[in-house]
């Protein structure tokens, strides 16, 4: 824990916020068309139809709110099932709950292409549950269940599963793979603010129930016997929680496609930051995982310039280093 | 003195059972082998396939046999062996049940490697600038670099068994985004065809591959029924095995580049077909014990079964799509995989 005290955590809230502006800022200056501040300003106040006032508010602006979003949603995600599964390695990426969504998603892709976007939102909500469930109830099965790192395993075998469902669905049908690869490598370019309508509401109010339920967290993660001695009911928590999950999760996957790693990485580094209190370790990992979508994605603009890598492919050159040090760091017992 | 020749009896034979079960799984194999080529878009019956191998029969058959059905099946069968002993080894040389080449990324570094060449070395008609014999190399190279890593990586006053697959799963995902990358920076119709392969598929294979995963193989197959009582030894645990004269460095790295190299030509020739190389050598240990000079002949036989089987049901079923046999494996492996966790013993 690196703030200690309440008022420097919320003098880092406010730092946060004020990086996020920037790098939402940053995002939207960065890239193959040259553009400035005053370009930004000029677009918003003064809209003159040019290429690059059309560059700004249709392309690169949503975009960026599209990339903040995600990224507050995958790592808030990852805080819940962290918390939940107490498994410093659970995220909605190993636990194949972005694979499960992804495919059912690109099912409906495939073969009810009259399907409109804001359908595809539910079918990825419901993707997203299927596997979360399917992992949960493989978690609690026994009398002690499994170790995380067992639980971990059982997750990644549920993620090779359904993302090998989807590769065999996209040998079956090439038309589609053309349209999705971009969007199954977990991409925000492209995306415009229509893709993110729909399902902001469900984020929204994820966003909020998360906050929300971060005071009921704490107890939880007292232990299961603690917590409901002290009155909680523990199945509603965890069952709202999960809810909660699901939502944040599929609806990511839904506007971005699977991108991993978010929801691993960035709830260490906010715990790292404030500590076990969840009140606080849910916005910082908000704020923390917009900022690293913002960058990731900055990121993918200029690795094979003038091409664009998938941000998904960011996060996973700049998450699997700190996956391999939490995994030596954690050992069977953690 | 009786002792003595007991013991160099059981090294050198094997037990009735042991026997008895290679038998009946060969036996299947020819069965699984014959209804291959008989079965698919065009039905040929299984006399005629035997006609065809007695080099007799029409001609029509012996095409539909020989140049289609024939360099697939074999490809299969080899491609099921070799993913299975690569399991076998890595089973016995990091002692829990739940290694398997695909899971620690040995697949997923292979398939960088297939992908990368694909990229590399071939033109704008999709035509390869370079023999395909390369390939295996390219894939080899691929799981050597992960696995090279994992030890590195999984290295912490030793190798701990469940971190080791741990930042296998890591490396995995690393792997899936390095070939994600390739796959979209290349044309698309490369990238489909990518995709097929990745899924594990045998769809489309020649003669040409087939002369050269045969000979690598039954080579690999051969050194690795070699090792097989080094292995026997490392599962007894560091301290006996170095008790009984093994050097278990050496060891560990010639069954490191053993599993490697098989993955990496199964990989090549027909992308990642996923948890073969976890089931087979499982189902094999339940069969005839964990004895490496019978698990490793076994566990040949029922990856080949696997693979076969899992092509013969995705071209036939769903007529007339083609199923990749990677899909059918996943979704027997995975339950299995799962159903492993609870039951293997903590360690």
């Amino acid at each position: 824990m690196v703030l200690h005290s309440t008022a420097w955590k919320g003098i880092g809230i406010f730092i946060g916020v004020l990086v996020l502006l920037l790098s939402t800022l940053a995002s939207v200056i960065l890239g193959y068309t040259d553009v400035n501040f005053t370009d930004v300003y000029e677009a918003f106040f003064h809209f003159d139809q040019s290429n690059k006032h059309i560059i700004i508010t249709d392309v690169r602006f949503p975009r960026a709110i599209i990339a903040a979003c995600v990224g507050a949603s995958l790592a808030m995600a990852g805080v819940l099932m962290q918390a939940l599964t107490r498994n410093a390695l659970a995220s909605p990426g190993i636990f194949g709950v972005n694979a499960g969504a992804s495919f059912l998603v690109v099912l409906a892709i495939a073969y009810f292409p009259a399907v409109p976007f804001g359908g595809l939102t539910w079918i990825s909500f419901a993707g997203a549950a299927l596997a979360a469930i399917t992992v949960y109830a493989i978690g609690s099965i026994g009398r002690e269940g499994l170790t995380p790192m067992r639980l971990t395993l059982a997750g990644a075998a549920i993620a090779a599963l359904f993302s090998s469902f989807t590769q065999g669905m996209l040998v079956l049908n090439e038309k589609a793979l053309d349209e999705v690869l971009f969007w199954l490598a977990g991409s925000v370019q492209g995306r415009d603010l229509e893709h993110l309508i729909p399902v902001l509401p469900y984020l929204a109010v994820a966003w909020l129930g998360a906050l929300f339920i971060a005071r009921h967290i704490n107890i939880l993660l007292m232990g299961e016997d603690v917590a409901q001695g002290l009155g909680q009911r523990t199945v509603w928590i965890k069952a709202v929680t999960g809810l909660i999950i699901i939502l944040l999760a599929g609806g990511a996957v839904a506007v971005a496609g699977p991108i991993g790693f978010v929801g691993i990485v960035v709830p260490h580094f906010a715990r790292w930051m404030v500590g076990q209190d969840h009140r606080w370790v849910v916005p910082y990992s908000g704020i923390l995982g917009a900022v690293l979508l913002l960058l990731a994605d900055i990121g993918a603009r200029y690795v094979i310039m003038p091409e664009e890598v998938p941000v998904g492919v960011m996060t996973a050159v700049i998450g699997t280093p700190f996956f391999f040090y939490i995994a030596r760091k954690g050992g069977e017992s953690s | 003195m009786s002792k003595e020749t007991s013991i160099r009896h059981s090294r050198n034979t094997y037990d009735t059972k042991t026997i008895t079960i290679l038998s009946i799984l060969t036996l299947v194999l020819l069965i699984v082998f014959l209804f291959s080529a008989s079965l698919g878009q065009l039905f040929v019956h299984p006399v005629d396939v035997l006609k065809v191998f007695a080099g007799q029969g029409e001609s029509s058959n012996q095409m539909i046999v020989n140049s289609f059905r024939m360099p697939r099946i074999l490809n299969a069968l080899f491609v099921g062996m070799a993913l299975a002993v690569s399991g076998a080894i890595l089973q016995g040389m990091i002692r829990n049940p739940l290694a398997s080449p695909d899971f620690i990324g040995l697949t997923g570094g292979a398939g960088v490697g297939v992908v990368a060449f694909l990229a590399v070395f071939s033109n704008d008609d999709n035509a390869l600038t370079v023999s395909i014999s390369w390939m295996p190399l390219a894939s080899f190279a691929g799981a050597a670099i992960v696995g090279i890593l994992l030890y590195v990586l999984a290295y912490k006053n030793g190798i701990s068994p469940m971190r080791l697959i741990i930042i296998g799963v890591g490396i995995s995902a690393l792997t899936q985004a390095i070939i994600t990358t390739l796959m979209i920076v290349g044309p698309i119709y490369r990238a489909s065809q990518a995709n097929i392969w990745l899924t594990g598929s045998v769809y489309g294979s020649n003669w040409e591959e087939v002369r050269i995963i045969i000979p690598v193989v039954v080579v690999l197959l051969f050194l690795s029924l070699v090792v097989a009582r080094r292995i026997n030894a490392h599962e007894l645990g560091d301290e006996t095995a170095a008790g009984i004269g093994a050097n278990l460095n050496r060891d560990r790295l010639i069954f490191l580049i053993l599993a490697t190299a098989l993955t990496g030509i199964a990989v090549a020739f027909a992308g990642g077909i996923g948890f073969v190389g976890l089931m087979a050598p499982h189902i094999s240990r339940r069969l005839v014990g964990s004895s490496y000079g019978s698990l490793i002949p076994i566990s040949a036989l029922i990856g080949a079964i696997l693979v076969m089987g899992a092509d013969l049901i995705g071209r036939t079923v769903f007529l007339p799509l083609e199923v990749p046999a990677g899909v059918f494996t996943a979704t027997i492996g995975a339950p299995y995989f799962i159903f492993l966790l609870f039951t293997s013993k903590r360690s």
